[in-house]
């Protein structure tokens, strides 16, 4: 399976408000990032958590965010990597 | 654990503990432990890659394209664990400065490095340096221009940082052992210059 999101990309981090296992800090969630690089491919952990029999191979991606987008201040950026599936495309804007 | 077990005692103190039982019910066995701890990395290992990126320019290149794979050339590997793991290599320069962090646990290139810092797994310094890590460094004692640009990294269980610090002013005549002796376990994780 292609990677969904390329170098440069902007993407939303959009998780599932719902119970169980998810690795992705708060502090990114629903924040637009930058896609850096392709960190591997990696079991999903939330599945593994679940014990799921057959867990989800996703790629990770290291995605960028300003820190002025993420604290309301700050000029430096924090790196997070991020399953595909915890991403979706950014509207255009934002 | 069975009743009677609960300790308040010191982390050593319960280290053994744990140590013991698992020792006792056969999950691990003396000399397993013996074994991993003889092969335990330091901050001495980290600074030997380092410094070889400082003097063998195709190594550096090596390392900030795939350091999972550059470091093998000198002996460590990133596989010894229960999954394997990425290495990356953050280029430190006059313009950027690179500090890693682990919000969510602890990850760090024990691989490499050894065992973190205290100060690493403390809430304040995961909490903090995502948010104000000019004001966190500069606790540390290390006061960045403000041109310099900051990336601070969040590693991951699957994703483990190496700051490679800038080479400092005035060793272009140091042999690579001795510029290995100036590079320190906190320039390596990016809370120090060197």
């Amino acid at each position: 399976m292609d990677d969904r999101f390329r170098t440069g990309e902007r993407v939303l981090v959009s998780l599932p408000d719902s119970p169980g296992h998810h690795r992705a800090p708060r502090y990114v969630r629903g924040h637009v990032g930058t896609v850096l690089a392709v960190h591997g491919r990696h079991v999903l952990p939330d599945d593994v958590v679940a014990r799921m029999a057959e867990p989800h191979v996703e790629p990770v991606y290291a995605v960028a965010f300003a820190a002025g987008a993420l604290w309301g201040a700050g000029d430096h950026t924090v790196t997070v990597n991020l399953w595909e599936s915890y991403l979706e495309p950014a509207e255009e804007g934002r | 654990m069975s009743e009677g077990h609960h300790h308040d005692g010191s982390i050593a103190q319960q280290v053994r503990e744990v140590e013991a039982e698992l020792e006792a019910s056969g999950i691990v066995s003396a000399a397993e432990l013996e074994a991993i701890l003889d092969a335990m990395r330091t901050p001495a290992d980290g600074a030997r890659v380092v410094a070889h990126a400082w003097v063998d320019a195709a190594f550096r290149e090596r390392l900030l394209g795939d350091a999972t794979a550059a470091i093998e050339e000198l002996g460590y590997s990133m596989h010894g664990g229960v999954r394997p793991q990425m290495l990356v290599a953050l280029e430190n320069t006059e313009a950027v400065h690179n500090v890693v962090v682990c919000t969510l646990c602890s990850c760090y290139p024990i691989a490499l490095l050894g065992p973190s810092p205290p100060w690493y797994k403390s809430e304040a310094y995961r909490s903090r340096v995502v948010r104000e890590p000019r004001a966190v460094l500069s606790e540390f004692g290390l006061e960045l221009a403000e041109t310099v640009e900051v990336r601070v990294w969040d590693a991951s269980a699957e994703t483990r940082y190496l700051v490679l610090p800038l080479r400092p002013r005035g060793t272009d005549e140091l042999a690579e052992e001795h510029l290995a002796a100036l590079i320190t376990r906190n320039g390596m994780i990016g809370t120090a210059s060197l």
